[in-house]
């Protein structure tokens, strides 16, 4: 099975560092720096709570977390494989990985769902 | 996957030098392969920051509160700003990687590297605007 979804993992995994790549200095700088620190205003929660509505956003937010989780989880599994000489667990480590992205995407599908 | 192939008297053992778990010290290259693998670490720690803004905004103002105050503490300015370098790395590694997996080919000509790297960065640019501009918008 794991040989027939390997095009599969490989197009979440380029998809997902896309959009890492694209959207994740941005977002990150403002909600982890810029605005805990003070440099600049964090948006208030009506706002958000707003822009939330909107089924576009949603979706951008459903992309934006889940895609680069499953980026994380075939990277991360061969850096054990090579980093820490893991080979051996393959099994194991694939399961954990692509487990916990399809965990995370589970979560921010229901979050996005329950959203009123 | 077998463990040990049969050796016999006829068959000699395989030479095969053990590596250390650190060989990717050894060399600049290497430790930069490493890093880059390395950022997906955080790739996915701030997946997981935006999901638990995502869920504080559900539970209401007060949650929402919460959570701008919880990044405030020492320990995730420190981890968000470690992650952000990352981050950045991962993009401008992305980025410049392109080209390499992606050759595209117009009117039977290859574009050329630098047209592809630089598109890359524009649409960066022109998305990071976006995005700081909706984010910005509800001071």
């Amino acid at each position: 099975m794991m040989r027939r979804i390997t095009p599969l993992l490989w197009l979440l995994f380029s998809a997902g560092g896309t959009v890492a790549a694209l959207l994740f200095p941005v977002h990150l700088f403002l909600t982890g720096l810029a605005f805990p620190l003070g440099w600049l205003e964090a948006p208030r929660y009506e706002y958000l709570h707003r822009l939330l509505t909107h089924p576009v956003i949603r979706l951008y937010l459903f992309v934006l977390i889940s895609l680069p989780l499953f980026h994380w989880a075939h990277r991360f599994r061969y850096t054990l494989y090579d980093g820490l000489q893991l080979k051996h667990l393959t099994v194991l480590i694939a399961a954990l990985c692509y487990g916990a992205a399809l965990l995370g995407t589970a979560s921010t599908a229901y979050v996005l769902w329950i959203i009123p | 996957m077998s463990i040990e192939p049969p050796y016999t008297l006829y068959h000699p053992r395989w030479y095969r030098r053990r590596v250390s778990v650190w060989w990717w010290l050894q060399k600049r290259s290497y430790t930069g392969f490493v890093l880059r693998e390395l950022t997906s670490v955080f790739v996915a720690f701030f997946a997981m920051v935006y999901l638990w803004q995502l869920h504080a905004l559900t539970q209401g103002p007060e949650a929402y509160g919460q959570f701008l105050a919880r990044l405030r503490t020492p320990l995730f300015l420190a981890l968000d700003t470690i992650a952000f370098l990352f981050v950045l790395f991962h993009a401008i590694t992305w980025f410049n990687l392109t080209p390499k997996a992606m050759v595209v080919r117009l009117r039977g000509k290859r574009v050329p590297d630098w047209v592809i790297v630089g598109l890359n960065y524009a649409a960066w640019l022109a998305l990071s605007g976006v995005v700081a501009f909706m984010l910005l918008r509800g001071r």
